[in-house]
């Protein structure tokens, strides 16, 4: 059996998400904007999902924008909301860590004319909300910050962020990112101050190609992609009606429970930092608070990608730099003072509840093997 | 620092002997609500409810959203609980306030002392902290008659309270208060926000609809569901009836002259609504009338409407603009479900020219052509009833 412990990227479908699918695939295949019953059937699918995501964050469904992920969800959210709000104030905060589909957006917003401010973290490999607040000013329209990091499981400081800037200037619209937090941490909409949150279905056990975008009350965002008026005119397009109902399908299995296997993650993390500690040359990248789902090591000179090629050879898959870009170096480990062959030899271990103990005994003595074998 | 909710009531401190009916009522509404948010105490005391979280932790955000949608109270906040004694009312208003204090301009100090054995007088409290507040916040300044922010101070029985701004309630009666009534729901903008109006004078909702399948889609019916579920948030749970009407209409267009067509349908569910509100021992109807506004809601056509029943109508809608009912509808959020595009139970068989003041003679007339008593019966018989609770 492979050891795959590369969860940040994606998971295995979970028998109930998988369930619906094919239910939607086979059974219920209507269009949801279609008038007969089987257009209502399929809406009817659709409209769960949309429960489930919204009893889950605390919110009510008519909060919830279903895309195609959470990259769409992201740009949905930055490009939707500095249209509606941008056009007189042209500056947006967004963090330094943020993940290529929120930096990349702000990038091409960029040439468009809008301001981008980027927090980085101080010395000691934190984000201040201080440091946020002090770039804040009535020209602002739009803060975002991720929940938790996707390279090095980081716990950004949204709530006290996002109230802090909502106190100062009510009229900043705040967008999070919780791709790696959702159904892994607590997220609340209400508590976490943020008014667009972006979901992605596939992180939590559901399938490709499904994401989601809560969006507050009384929040515009303009559609990016425009067509038929579906999702209230905000996301144009027929549903992916099977992968949506994946993905409600998904956070229902999970909802109830996110406390058990995030101490289950944590127990994880301590066994598997206990092994690591034993190996010589290896240090771990992440912060001790970080979420325990994700851990962001370095094997000492050993390059990343010649590391996890040995370890592929193995059957265990982890990560180097974040899967989006294929192995790059993004810069965010840098962000965090993680430099030169310390960042050459990242790796990142992202696990679930489900992962076992015996797997992480392989991917320890898989590590050392590597280290002695691997020559440079 | 221990964090409270206090709800104040509304108009139901004025009652007498009765009160503590209408207080065990309104305890009941808010126990239910919030009971999906965790644990809470709910204790009452000269005219206020004490929402104390079990949980340290506990988010009081979603606390006084929900609560701020219950009818009965006119204004809430979120205050810290301090000790009785001065040095711990100044200390914990320093600290819990810093946030709103910080970034106000102006502020006053305003004090109730309920419990008048404490020994400072209101105006000292006020003097006093007021300067404890300009020593540490300096940028400060007191503006008594328009401050940006009022601490306000309250001396209670057991213990001592500091909050910001109050949250204005919904106002109105406890829910269940003034018995149980029969709303007529369409799926339009108006019948949801009489059924909100009502309840907020105290009445318990239920909801009948009238379907016509095929003329009416499962979508109509749907989104009156949806009307109803939402409705939940302010009226409690709502027992939701739904009458097969397709019978009863085509039965109407086979035999009656046309201009009759919809005053002839209201009587008809009319009709069948008290008969379902008596079984439910529901004491009134609730319609979303509004005088003048369609050909069947003028003053003539009313009269004829209200010429089958034989218990009391109301129609909180009666004498309100449709832009007043808009701003309601927005507020309690039943006009985007309002305004999607079905075809309801009232606009099949619209006739082109509808008689705009029909003599009750002529309409009693135009319905005495054809029997309709066996298809009421069996539209009653053949009523579903659904119930929906706010979760």
């Amino acid at each position: 059996m492979p050891v795959y412990l590369d969860n940040a990227a994606t998971t295995r479908p979970c028998a109930q998400a998988v369930a619906a699918a094919v239910d939607a695939m086979t059974v219920n295949f209507g269009n949801p904007s279609s008038l007969h019953r089987a257009g209502l059937d399929a809406q009817l699918i659709v409209d769960k999902s949309r429960k489930i995501i919204a009893d889950s964050l605390g919110a009510a469904p008519d909060n919830i924008i279903f895309t195609s992920g959470a990259t769409e969800s992201n740009n949905l959210a930055l490009r939707g909301a500095s249209a509606a709000y941008g056009r007189k104030r042209r500056k947006i905060i967004i963090s330094a860590v943020e993940h290529a589909s929120v930096e990349e957006t702000v990038a091409a917003l960029e040439k468009n004319c809008f301001e981008i401010m980027r927090i980085s973290p101080r010395s000691d490999g934190r984000i201040y909300s201080e440091d946020f607040l002090g770039s804040c000013d009535e020209n602002t329209c739009l803060v975002s910050m991720m929940l938790v990091n996707n390279e090095t499981g980081y716990i950004l400081p949204v709530k006290e962020t996002f109230t802090a800037v909502k106190r100062r200037f009510p009229e900043i619209v705040t967008h999070c990112d919780c791709v790696q937090g959702y159904m892994k941490l607590p997220v609340r909409a209400n508590s976490l101050g943020a008014d667009l949150i972006s979901l992605s279905g596939h992180k939590i056990h559901g399938v490709k190609g499904a994401g989601a975008l809560y969006i507050k009350k009384g929040i515009r965002v303009l559609p990016v992609v425009t067509g038929g008026k579906q999702e209230k005119g905000i996301r144009s397009g027929t549903e992916s009606v099977p992968m949506i109902a994946a993905f409600g399908a998904a956070a229902e299995a999970l909802t109830d429970d996110i406390g058990q296997r995030f101490e289950r993650a944590n127990e994880l993390k301590k066994y598997l930092l206990g092994k690591l500690s034993d190996i010589e040359n290896v240090a771990v990248n992440s912060p001790e608070d970080c979420s325990p789902y994700i851990i962001n090591i370095s094997a000492a000179g050993k390059r990343s990608e010649i590391m996890l090629h040995f370890l592929e050879s193995k059957e265990i898959y982890v990560s180097s730099g974040s899967a989006c870009s294929k192995g790059a170096q993004s810069g965010v480990l840098e962000q965090f003072g993680i430099r030169g062959k310390r960042a050459d030899s990242a790796l990142r271990i992202s696990i679930t509840a489900e992962t076992t103990e015996t797997e992480l005994d392989l991917f320890a003595s898989a590590l050392r093997e590597g280290l002695e074998k691997i020559r440079g | 620092m221990k964090e409270v909710v206090l709800a104040k009531y509304g108009e139901m401190a004025l009652k007498g002997l009765n009160k503590r009916t209408f207080e065990d009522m309104l305890t009941k509404n808010i126990k239910r609500r919030i009971k999906p948010l965790g644990s809470f105490i709910c204790t009452t005391a000269q005219s206020t409810m004490y929402i104390t979280p079990n949980d340290e932790n506990a988010d009081l955000s979603d606390v006084v959203d929900r609560v701020g949608k219950i009818f009965g109270i006119a204004t809430l906040c979120r205050a810290c609980v301090c000790e009785k004694d001065f040095g711990d009312i100044a200390e914990k208003s320093v600290e819990y306030l810093a946030d709103t204090l910080n970034n106000a301009r102006t502020f006053k100090v305003n004090a109730k002392r309920a419990d008048k054995t404490f020994p400072m007088k209101s105006p000292e409290i006020c003097m006093e902290l007021g300067g404890i507040l300009l020593e540490k916040f300096p940028h400060l300044t007191v503006d008594v008659k328009n401050p940006q922010v009022t601490v306000t101070v309250e001396i209670r029985d057991t213990n001592a309270y500091v909050h910001g701004e109050n949250l204005k309630g919904a106002g109105g009666l406890p829910v269940g208060s003034s018995g149980k009534a029969m709303l007529l729901l369409s799926g339009g903008i108006d019948s949801p926000v009489a059924g909100w109006m009502m309840a907020k004078r105290g009445v318990h909702i239920e909801a009948i609809h009238y379907v016509s399948p095929p003329y009416t889609s499962d979508r109509a019916q749907l989104k009156v569901e949806q009307l109803c579920d939402k409705l939940t948030d302010y009226c409690g749970g709502i027992a939701f009836h739904c009458v097969p009407f397709t019978e009863i209409q085509e039965a109407i267009k086979d035999n009656c002259p046309e201009e009759f067509f919809t005053i002839i349908m209201r009587r008809l569910m009319m009709e069948i609504a008290q008969r379902i509100a008596a079984k439910d021992n529901c004491l009134a109807l609730i319609t979303g009338e509004s005088v003048g506004q369609v050909a069947s809601q003028t003053m003539a056509a009313i009269a004829c409407t209200d010429a089958v029943c034989r218990i009391p109508v109301f129609r909180p809608l009666v004498g309100m603009d449709k832009t007043e009912i808009i701003e309601i509808a927005r507020k309690i959020d039943t006009f985007e479900t309002s305004t999607l595009p079905y075809e309801d139970c009232c606009t099949v068989f619209t006739p082109r020219h509808p008689k705009v003041r029909p003599q009750l003679s002529d309409v009693e007339k135009a319905q005495n052509s054809f029997d309709f008593e066996p298809l009421i019966q069996k539209a009653v018989k053949n009523t579903e009833m659904k119930t929906f609770n706010f979760n």
